[in-house]
């Protein structure tokens, strides 16, 4: 018998058993009545017409090209590699939830890890989006590929970060899926055996692939799961180093800095935690999940997130001091154009977005309350995408010879573009919370097993419940 | 069910208990293995620590699966960076060495990762049979439930201690819920 662990009491809250978990989570799926009705339609619509915009700026951009984006001969990366990296970073609290607190063993993470991988693999696929787009030739991208000299005459550069970039965006987002499908497999075959209805039945049945909860099966099923936590913990850390090193090997002032790659990890993770947050304050209130998302998860996550803020606002100061204390003109110069030259606004909105407001989460008060908490994710998001857009814009507008400077703005097809992949993210989500269980059931039971201890847990009945039915 | 034809009929595929805690099926499984049956399987919907290996199963294939997976990923990695940019297609940058290791650790490990993951993936998927849309177990009465919130010990007419009789039995001494027959067809 495992220790009990008094942390674990009130990760699932009120009066359960293995039956009502499974029907609180399961039966979202299987009872499509049990949908929360316009909260689900509404944002599913806003989502659905925004990804018709999508397709509009992506269909534009292939007939006309990349000149339809603002951007220009100083500042050739615009929005394109903005948005990249704030998708991608968004994605990598997923794995982080998945991967890194399984490894230590924090249980608090069985409720919320399905939810956030689906972030994961959905944030991917809107960062794939702006690089394939941004070759302005998309129907050759596989040219990326080391396809050989049958097909191209020639090889990629793999000297180029630009090329590990490729490999490691695609190798996370083939591992993030597989981590999540293999996850769903016991809970496929919970809903084929729940459903009653002949489609879902075969459907669940399809994918469930005959799992039938052997211990054998579980036996290696755990050794795969953990094992694929450990891959994906050095992955995840490896791809957003990656994307730094974009940067972080050229030579322009305010790119070329050895802070790059822990730098970008630790905002990943900010905005990562501050988007699972944004979905999670409404989604558990609209479909009845706070005894499983429970404020003791939303106020954990605030916590995680103003340390991972924290860690930023480190960045941004040491980025400050080193562009004085290198004594490289270029670099004092683009620190100084950052603050005070034409984008003074963008680097002061996000020291306010990333850097001030967060410290309110310093109170317990505001942890507590999710609409402040929801206001102040926003914030973060909005932040965290200024921050590229400093990174990107402020140190290529202006960079060694004044001869060549300019100005970038997005134009309407970059907004469009980039409010169409919010839109395509909306819309992959909510999609996913109506037809796939959006929490890991099987994961939330072992919880359950542990915190009711040697009781007998007989199906619906309160003989286990009364041992559980005490909250914080 | 007519229990006289079970005698010696091909048609059973073993005697199934269910039980109503995850700690009634591990205790089971000792006692199971400690009676000396050999071809024994029990299913939870949630992995129940300590019962595979209560039932005398240690194999750690799949981490072996992993490793060399990986190790495959990496000399792929390492090897397609090597020959494409110092045989194939040597390229000279500013002087630069075509073999730049410390260039190729990025793509090397994401390809170690990949491999990995698809080893790790595959690799339990085969060994344990899966996908196998069908088996006898889920002829058992009530087995529906093995992925809900019941637990089940199946023991298996192949097992050369079992007994149609001294089994059923051995099964209902354990404090088993219920004790019922899978046979390998639907009919019955």
């Amino acid at each position: 018998m495992a220790p009990k662990n008094p942390l674990e009491e009130t990760f699932i809250e009120g009066e359960h058993s293995y039956e009502t978990l499974d029907r609180s989570i399961g039966d979202l799926v299987l009872d499509q009545k049990r949908q929360p009705g316009m909260k689900w339609w509404v944002p599913f619509a806003v989502g659905f017409t925004l990804l018709q915009v999508m397709m509009l700026a992506l269909t534009m951009l292939v007939f006309v090209g990349t000149g339809i984006w603002g951007i220009n001969n100083p500042v050739g990366w615009g929005f394109a590699i903005i948005n990249f990296v704030w998708w991608i970073g968004i994605g990598h609290a997923g794995t982080l939830i998945s991967a890194i607190l399984l490894l230590f063993r924090q249980q608090w993470r069985n409720s919320i890890n399905r939810f956030a991988e689906a972030m994961t693999i959905f944030a991917v696929m809107c960062a794939g989006i702006f690089p394939l787009m941004h070759t302005g030739r998309p129907w050759v991208a596989y040219w990326l590929m080391p396809l050989g000299p049958d097909t191209l005459r020639m090889w990629p550069q793999f000297r180029s970060p630009l090329v590990w970039d490729v490999f490691a965006v695609s190798t996370y987002f083939t591992v993030s899926a597989l981590f999540w499908f293999i996850g769903m497999i016991p809970d496929f075959a919970t809903l084929r055996d729940r459903a009653t209805k002949v489609f879902p039945k075969v459907a669940f049945g399809i994918v469930a692939m005959g799992w039938r909860g052997a211990a054998r099966h579980w036996h290696r099923y755990e050794q795969a799961y953990l094992i694929l936590a450990g891959l994906s913990t050095p992955l995840v850390l490896s791809v957003h180093s990656i994307v730094s090193l974009d940067f972080a090997v050229s030579l322009i002032p305010g790119w070329h800095a050895t802070i790059f790659p822990p730098y970008f990890v630790a905002g990943a993770v900010y905005a990562g935690f501050a988007m699972v947050l944004t979905f999670a304050i409404p989604v558990r209130k609209w479909y009845r999940l706070e005894h499983v998302i429970t404020m003791k998860h939303v106020e954990w996550m605030a916590k995680i997130m103003l340390a991972t803020g924290l860690f930023v606002f480190y960045g941004y100061l040491t980025e400050v001091f080193y562009a004085f204390y290198s004594g490289v003109e270029w670099e004092r110069f683009m620190m100084l154009n950052r603050m005070t030259g034409p984008y003074w606004w963008a680097y002061w909105s996000l020291i306010f977005c990333n850097g001030l407001v967060p410290q309110i989460l310093w109170s317990k008060k505001v942890r507590q309350n999710t609409g402040i908490l929801f206001v102040v994710c926003m914030f973060v998001s909005i932040g965290m995408w200024l921050e590229r857009f400093v990174i990107v814009v402020t140190s290529l507008h202006r960079d060694f010879l004044p001869s060549s400077w300019g100005m970038y703005f997005g134009t309407v097809w970059d907004w469009a573009l980039y409010t169409g992949t919010i839109g395509f993210f909306l819309f992959c989500m909510f999609l996913f919370m109506r037809f796939l269980p959006m929490i890991n059931m099987f994961e939330v039971k072992e919880l359950f097993s542990r915190m009711i201890g040697a009781k007998p847990a007989t199906s619906g009945k309160s003989a286990v419940a009364a041992e559980v039915g005490v909250h914080e | 069910m007519s229990e006289t034809t079970v005698h010696a009929s091909p048609s059973v595929y073993g005697y199934l208990a269910e039980f109503d805690s995850a700690d009634g099926l591990l205790a089971a499984a000792k006692a199971t293995h400690a009676e000396g049956y050999a071809k024994v399987e029990a299913y939870s919907p949630f992995p129940v620590h300590g019962v595979s290996e209560a039932l005398g199963f240690h194999e750690a294939k799949v981490p072996w699966i992993i490793f060399l997976a990986g190790v495959t990923g990496a000399m792929a990695g390492i090897g397609l960076q090597w020959w494409t940019g110092s045989v194939d297609y040597p390229m000279n940058v500013g002087g630069r060495p075509n073999f730049a290791w410390p260039q190729f650790v990025p793509v090397t490990f994401e390809c170690t990762v990949l491999f990995a993951a698809f080893g790790a993936v595959v690799g339990m998927l085969a060994l344990n049979g899966l996908p196998r849309p069908n088996h006898p177990i889920f002829n058992g009465k009530r087995f529906e439930l093995a992925s809900q919130d019941r637990f089940f010990l199946c023991i298996e007419s192949e097992d050369p201690k079992f007994d149609p009789h001294d089994t059923r039995r051995f099964l209902e001494s354990l404090n088993a819920h219920a004790v019922s027959e899978v046979r390998h067809d639907d009919e019955d």
